[in-house]
């Protein structure tokens, strides 16, 4: 396999954006990677998108964005992977250039939540139709159901959930990109309402439009679009069960885990060796189990790591930096492009206010389902 | 939901048809015709006991659509007897009172009514055990 590089990218803000339809987002995201690399060419592109079919009814999107960014005739297929879509098409892209199949592939993201769909419907077909969203589950429901056995098992507390939510938007309120540019206080998360006990609104990602998109080639030819490409050292994906109820621990991400380790494995580094992450907090329990299933704390630990400031910038392993998909949003399929634009741009020192200092290698986990599916990356700045 | 949809999924919602695996033994929650825990396929027809114990639980407050009335409610995953877990409503209770390790009966029940035609969509649902 060829070493594989990203040597642009390109993002809109996140948020309800009313005047921007579904093309419009990925056009903005993918002309600006293209236009920052100096690209005269493209071999081809992954639209990373959960569910343009219900959301606004449009599917086969490869073509509609192909041809809208004037690209028609490239290779061009949308990936689905539920909330993991975005990282599954940096994934496909990954895999194309270091097979050397391809020299030059944009990977994207891109959902439009907020055009009228019933989203909380829409979300719950990332869940068992036939056995759990039937009998009445939400998606919320299901993670709240994780929290719930993360609180049973390991004495973690609805303020310990609270912390995750106070430091992302922390961070979030220094990025301009962000859906919430502004910090909540502990207070005000504890007395928002609930959505699925334990969980309330501040423990919520919003709903989001937005897109986001990354350039890939060879690393051998990155110096050609850019004088500070990020070398991709490894690519993880794996599944678990589908219902939450077939799960011998509920609190515990096997998907994660497993693709940490492939992901690991490949770029020859361990949880140790990270300097920083972008974690799947689609809710602020997830973030709790994902920094336990990704080795950063031991199993059953993760509770207190934001509380203690270990999670936050300055300290030992900051996790998202952007504001996580709690403060930036989370426009699902759009989400594993954003998470690697921001490790691109902490290692490449252009994070500004949010910089974390020193940092050399960063990982992004992206989580389909309530954890079904999970795609990790490792990048290194060269 | 078509009929034909519907009706595929009457063994498992109105009598809680399982399988269990002739292989490793693990009974799986709706009957399937692979066995996740040891990809055997072999599989025997076996029926769950409609009692089980809460695994874990929340109450629903933003619920969807047809169920908009209903909220705030509690859901549980459930544990038989057989070692099959399933996700049920536990209804017959004060939601908040719903705790891991409760003990509950599965009874037949309405879930809700689907679409304009109003549909009636059965399955079973969980009540503090008596």
């Amino acid at each position: 396999m060829r070493e594989v590089a990203i040597v642009a990218a390109g993002m809109t803000r996140f948020g309800e954006l009313w005047r921007w339809s579904l093309r419009d987002l990925f056009v903005e995201a993918a002309a600006e990677a293209l236009k920052s690399a100096g690209a005269d060419h493209l071999d081809s592109i992954y639209v990373g998108n959960m569910a343009a079919g219900q959301f606004v009814g449009q599917e086969h999107l490869g073509p509609l964005m192909a041809d809208w960014l004037g690209r028609s005739g490239v290779a061009a297929v949308r990936v689905e992977s539920a909330c993991a879509s975005g990282g599954a098409a940096l994934r496909s892209a990954f895999l194309e250039v270091a097979s050397g199949a391809s020299d030059l592939v944009l990977a994207s993201g891109v959902e439009k939540m907020n055009d009228g769909g019933d989203v909380t419907a829409v979300l719950a077909t990332a869940a068992d139709q036939e056995t759990e969203a039937y009998h009445g589950v939400t998606f919320p429901g299901l993670y709240a159901m994780i929290a719930r056995s993360h609180m049973e098992a390991h004495g973690t507390t609805e303020e310990d959930l609270a912390h995750v939510a106070v430091k992302n938007h922390r961070h979030g309120a220094l990025n301009p990109k962000a859906q919430f540019r502004r910090e909540v206080t502990i207070e005000q998360v504890l007395s928002s309402s609930f959505v699925a006990e334990p969980l309330r609104l501040l423990h919520c990602s919003p709903v989001s439009d937005g897109a986001a998109a990354v350039l890939l080639c060879p690393l051998d030819q990155a110096r050609k679009y850019t004088d500070r490409p990020v070398k991709i050292l490894g690519s993880g994906l794996a599944t678990a069960s589908m219902a939450l109820a077939d799960r011998k621990d509920p609190s515990f991400l096997d998907a994660v885990q497993r693709s940490a380790e492939r992901a690991y494995k490949m770029a020859g580094v361990g949880p140790g060796d990270i300097h920083l992450a972008e974690v799947h907090d689609c809710f602020t329990i997830a973030e709790i189990c994902c920094i336990e299933a990704l080795g950063f704390v031991d199993r059953g630990r993760g509770g207190s790591a934001a509380r203690g400031g270990l999670t936050a910038l300055g300290g030992r392993i900051p996790v998202n930096t952007s504001g996580g998909l709690k403060s930036k949003g989370h426009p699902v399929g759009a989400t594993g492009i954003a998470q690697a634009i921001e490790i691109f741009e902490q290692l490449r020192g252009e994070a500004g206010a949010r910089q974390a200092q020193g940092a050399r290698i960063g990982l992004a986990q992206n989580m389909g389902g309530s954890g079904a599916s999970s795609v990790v990356h490792i990048f290194q700045g060269v | 939901m078509p009929s034909p949809r519907y009706w595929r999924e009457i063994p498992a919602r109105y009598r809680l048809e399982a399988a269990r695996c002739r292989v490793c033994g693990k009974v799986s929650f709706p009957a399937r015709p692979v066995c996740p825990a040891c990809g055997g396929r072999e599989m025997e027809g076996t029926a769950l006991s409609r009692r089980g114990k809460v695994i874990t639980c929340t109450v629903v407050h933003i619920a969807p659509g047809p169920l908009l009335m209903e909220a705030p409610y509690a859901m549980a995953v459930v544990e038989t007897p057989e070692g099959a877990r399933l996700m049920a409503q536990v209804a017959d209770c004060e939601p908040d009172g719903v705790r891991p390790g409760m003990e509950v009966t599965l009874e037949f029940r309405l879930l809700s009514r689907e679409g304009r035609g109003g549909i009636l969509c059965y399955g079973h649902k969980a009540v503090p055990a008596r």
